[in-house]
Formats: structure tokens, C-alpha cells, sequence
């Protein structure tokens, strides 16, 4: 669904990304790991277009979409949320979702017609909030929100974009460690036909949610493959100083 | 059918008994002040310059120094029809509106690529620009002399007198229906969007949004206005002065706004009717400071009701209930 080819980039004389191979079949939960600079947000911030490659092309569902600006790769179904919160904070969560679901419909430049009369486009993110357990916060103003619900807010706003492929950086970041399962059952319960790749640093919900792994060191991809693999893997031990290989006796 | 979830939107955007009072008091000038009635036309003017502005700072987040230039150019664009094609006002008001809203769009590819201080320089050299532009155009704008007795033709029968009368019935039903387009704006998918914008404007890509293209559109619509407001004043007092693009109209029209309370719709002109009356009042008395107590209202403003005098009344109202 979503591949990449020698994809490279630095800045300055640091490397990010090192030819950059991957291949995301449909329906695949990917976790990203790797220590802090390997370069997973990097990578992210180039799959999504916020950054440019030196080199190297990327493609989503056949077509190549290297050139592409955000806006236009989140057209062709490819949304991201972010580490940190970034959010409308003024704009209840409902007019937020509403939003997306526009610009999604091609709507959103629409400046004569009342808001109120889209009832699809907000029925249609109401239904999204509700399916995250934000029904009930639905008209408060972001700034408002829990935590946590903030962050499930950053993956209503993606889905509304209707994705083929999400992209998911640190979705849980911040939130406390009960609180991060729920979190991630909410991921794992999203739809089979949507690829899902999350960067994430508690080795117990890589292991638990993740179908398979990548692991990036120094802008590059060290392994990929099943849980079990990487487990096995003496190489990623080795960078984890035994972390990943006491997760899975955990 | 009205779902529970497009209610919110639906009750937003409904019109208030408050505002139906306040259009209904802008009348009470003609009865209880008729000797005011150029002031009150030339707070109507002020208030749809600021009600211009206040789509794109207010909504939008795009803080202009130089604003002025649209009005002025709306202003010059008018006096010149006037002068050398038809003396018909509400043509004049159409082609201002036109070349306002060219200058609008054209500098609009630049304004919308920036932000933060870079973005108030930029408007304030390209208020500049024009300003300079204007003024060595003498042979066309009658640079700081002005373009001097622009005579309008009347009115649907009704001419331009020395009372005002005209001029503020005139100007008032303009404010009043670009106000219904403002209106409509703000509570349309596109005003949603603005807002999008204002809050975070790097996220709005991350939703699929063409926010550079949003910011033009708007920030043509704005221009048209300003221009519409620049027109009136032409039309209204028969000269247009270079001051019409100074950048001391741009700050102008700046505190009038953060005074009357920023992305409100009405604190444009709840700020002008102050700011006007204030400065008729107090420059009668004291016309060199003037610009003492307007900074003084500002600062207290500022520091005290950061959302404007409005905001401040709305945070009352809301404590109170």
C-alpha cells in the first residue's frame, strides 16, 4: 500500500535517512522503534511530505506521490497525527472533526452556504468521536479536553480524512500507562483495511499490538520482520542493551 | 432533517434579539443626533474598514499594518469614476469594489506565504509601497493635494447634502449588507476553515487542507471590502486625500478593532463607534493628545479584556448568568 525506494535524506552532515526501503502491504499493524534520533519521525515527516528527500521515491497504492504536497497526499489517503498535540485548541472537538470531513468532501471552500445545513460531513465526525468514546465531549472546546482525550482527538482528526494508510507518531505519548492500553486498543480496533504504522517506545504494546516491526538505527532500517524475529534478533538486542528480549519474557 | 449534532452549529449561527436591538438602534442617529450625521457616516465607513480586517486578523490570524492600502485604492478607484467616467455612486461602489479586490488577490500570493513578524513587515512595506505609489502618481491621484470635488450624482433621487443625511443612510445600509455577507461567511464550511487556520495553521495540511488557497480567497474578500469602505468615504465626502492609504489609517483601524474586540463580527464596530465619538469628544477639547488617551484606552484595554471591550462584556454576561 505504502512503499519507499532509496529514500534519503540529511541535514547538514547528519544523516536521517540512509536508503530507505519499505513496503507496507494493506491491513499491517507496523511498529516503528528504534533509540531517540534513529529517525522515526523523520521518517514519517518524509512519508508525509513535511519533508522533502534528497532522494529517492515514494509511493502510495501504485502511484508515486514523492512530489506531492501534505495537503494533497492526505487526499490520497495518507494521515499522520503528531507526537505532540496539535490541535485546534479554540475549536470544539466537533467543529475540528467537521472540519477534516470537509476538506476531505472538497467543501471547505464553500462560503456561502450555512455550516449548519452539511449534516452528513457532521454527523459523519460525530459518529467518528463517538466511535473513539468522545460522543460525550463532542461540543467542548479542545483546549478543554483531558489529556488523553486530546490524543485520541489527534486520530479522530486523521480518520476523518477517510485514510487507506496511518501513520501514528508516539500516539501515546505523555498519556499514562493504564490509560496508554486503551489507547491502543482503540488503534487495534480500527478498521482491517487500513495500514497502520506506529512509532512507540514501551516495548510491552510494540509486542502486543504490532503484527510486525521496524527497527531504525541511524537513519536506518536495521531489521523488519514478525515480533518474534526481531525478538531473536541479535543486533537489535544489542542496540536495546537486552530491553526488547526482557519485553517478551514480560 | 436537524440532527443533535448539527443543532450546535444551527444555534450558532442564529440571529440574536441583541443584534436585531443594535441594527435597530443604528437608526436613533437620524432622530435623537441629526446634527451628527456625517460622524455617524463616517463611523459607518470605519466600521466596515474594520469589519474587513477583522475577517483576516480576527478569523484568520493574519495581523496587516498595512490594510489601509485596499481602502485607499477603493478610495482613489471610486474618486477617479467619478471624475472621468459617471458620477452614479453605486457603480463607483463596484468598481472600487473590482479594484480593490485585483490588488487584494495579486498581493495575496505574497502576504499568504508568511507569518508571525515577517508577515507585519511585509504589509506594512507593501502599505507603504502603494502609499509612495499614490503619491508620485500625481498626475493621476493629485498626489498630496488630493483629488478635490468628486461630485457624486444622487442617490435613488436623493442627493449628498451638507446634513449627512444621505451619506449616513447610505453608508449604513452598506455596512449593514456587507455585514449579512460577513455573517454568512463566518458561519459557512469556509469560515470554519479560517478558523482552522487561525488556531493552527501548520495542522491544517495534516487534514488535506488547502490552507494557502483559503487565505487567498479571503484575504480578497477582505480587500473587496476594505475597498467598498474606502468607495463610501470617497462618495460621502466629495475628496479623497492621500491619507485615505497612510499607514497611520492602517494602525488606526488596527486599534479600533482590538479595542472593539477581535474575531466577534461586531467588535469592529463597537471599537469604531468609540474610537470616533472619543476622538470627536476629546480632540474638540484637546486635539494635540489626542493619541494620549487612545494609548491609554489601549493599554488598559490590552492588559485588562484581552479580548476587546466585547469579549469583556461577553465574559460579564456569561459570569453574571
Amino acid at each position: 500500500m505504502l512503499s519507499t525506494k532509496n529514500l534519503n535524506k540529511t541535514f547538514g552532515s547528519l544523516v536521517v535517512a540512509q536508503d530507505i526501503a519499505l513496503e507496507l502491504p494493506q491491513g499491517v499493524r507496523y511498529a516503528l522503534i528504534g533509540p531517540n534520533g534513529a529517525g522515526k519521525t523523520t521518517l514519517i515527516n518524509l512519508l508525509t511530505g513535511m519533508l522533502r528527500p534528497d532522494s529517492g521515491q515514494i509511493f502510495l497504492g501504485g502511484s508515486e506521490i514523492t512530489s506531492l504536497k501534505p495537503e494533497a497526499r492526505v487526499r490520497h489517503g495518507l494521515a499522520r497525527t503528531f507526537q505532540i498535540n496539535a490541535l485546534f485548541p479554540q475549536l470544539s472537538a466537533l467543529e475540528s472533526v467537521t472540519l477534516a470531513v470537509l476538506e476531505r468532501e472538497r467543501h471547505a471552500h464553500n462560503w456561502w452556504r450555512r455550516l449548519a445545513s452539511f449534516t452528513p460531513a457532521i454527523d459523519e465526525a460525530y459518529a467518528i468521536l463517538a466511535s473513539l468514546r468522545l460522543g460525550n465531549v463532542a461540543h467542548r472546546a479542545t483546549r478543554e479536553l483531558a489529556y488523553g482525550q486530546q490524543r485520541l482527538l489527534e486520530i479522530a482528526l486523521a480518520l476523518a480524512t477517510r485514510p487507506r494508510v496511518l501513520l501514528l507518531d508516539e500516539p501515546a505519548a505523555g498519556v499514562p500507562k493504564d490509560e496508554s492500553a486503551e489507547l491502543f486498543a482503540v488503534i487495534a480496533g480500527l478498521s482491517r483495511e487500513l495500514t497502520v504504522l506506529f512509532i512507540e517506545h514501551d516495548m510491552d504494546v510494540v509486542f502486543r499490538f504490532a503484527s510486525r516491526i521496524i527497527v531504525m538505527v541511524g537513519g536506518r532500517i536495521l531489521v523488519e520482520g514478525t515480533p518474534d524475529e526481531v525478538g531473536r534478533d541479535a543486533r537489535v538486542r544489542e542496540v536495546y542493551l537486552g530491553k526488547a528480549g526482557h519485553a517478551r519474557a514480560a | 432533517m436537524i440532527t443533535a449534532a448539527s443543532d450546535f452549529f444551527q444555534r450558532q449561527a442564529r440571529v440574536r434579539p441583541l443584534e436585531i436591538a443594535f441594527w435597530l438602534a443604528t437608526l436613533l442617529p437620524f432622530v435623537v443626533a441629526p446634527a451628527y450625521l456625517s460622524l455617524a457616516s463616517q463611523i459607518a465607513i470605519t466600521a466596515l474598514f474594520a469589519l474587513s480586517l477583522d475577517l483576516i486578523l480576527g478569523y484568520t490570524g493574519i495581523v496587516s499594518l498595512g490594510h489601509a492600502a485596499y481602502f485607499g485604492c477603493g478610495a482613489y478607484a471610486a474618486g477617479l469614476l467619478a471624475r472621468h467616467y459617471t458620477a452614479e455612486p453605486l457603480i463607483g461602489l463596484v468598481a472600487a469594489a473590482i479594484a480593490a479586490g485585483l490588488l487584494g488577490y495579486a498581493t495575496s500570493h505574497i502576504i499568504v506565504r508568511f507569518r508571525h513578524l515577517a508577515l507585519i513587515m511585509l504589509t506594512l512595506g507593501l502599505g507603504l509601497l502603494v502609499h509612495e505609489a499614490a503619491n508620485s502618481a500625481s498626475a493621476l491621484t493629485g498626489g498630496t493635494d488630493g483629488l478635490q470635488g468628486v461630485k457624486m450624482a444622487a442617490l435613488f433621487g436623493f442627493k449628498f447634502d451638507l446634513y449627512g443625511r444621505t451619506a449616513y443612510a447610505y453608508s449604513l445600509a452598506v455596512l449593514f449588507l456587507v455585514f449579512l455577507v460577513a455573517r454568512r461567511v463566518i458561519h459557512s464550511p469556509f469560515g470554519l476553515a479560517l478558523r482552522g487556520i487561525r488556531e493552527n495553521a501548520l495542522r491544517m495540511p495534516a487534514i488535506g487542507a488547502p490552507s494557502l488557497a483559503h487565505l487567498r480567497k479571503v484575504y480578497t474578500i477582505a480587500a473587496v471590502m476594505a475597498g467598498v469602505a474606502g468607495a463610501l468615504l470617497t462618495q460621502t465626502t466629495s475628496t479623497v486625500s492621500l491619507e485615505v492609504l497612510s499607514f497611520g489609517r492602517s494602525a488606526d483601524v488596527l486599534v479600533i478593532l482590538i479595542l472593539g474586540g477581535a474575531g466577534r463580527l461586531y467588535g469592529g464596530i463597537v471599537g469604531a463607534i468609540i474610537y470616533m465619538v472619543a476622538r470627536d469628544q476629546v480632540s474638540g477639547m484637546n486635539p494635540q493628545y489626542w493619541y494620549f488617551w487612545i494609548g491609554l484606552l489601549l493599554v488598559a484595554v490590552v492588559m485588562f479584556l484581552p479580548n476587546g471591550i466585547l469579549g469583556g462584556l461577553s465574559a460579564l454576561h456569561k459570569k453574571s448568568q
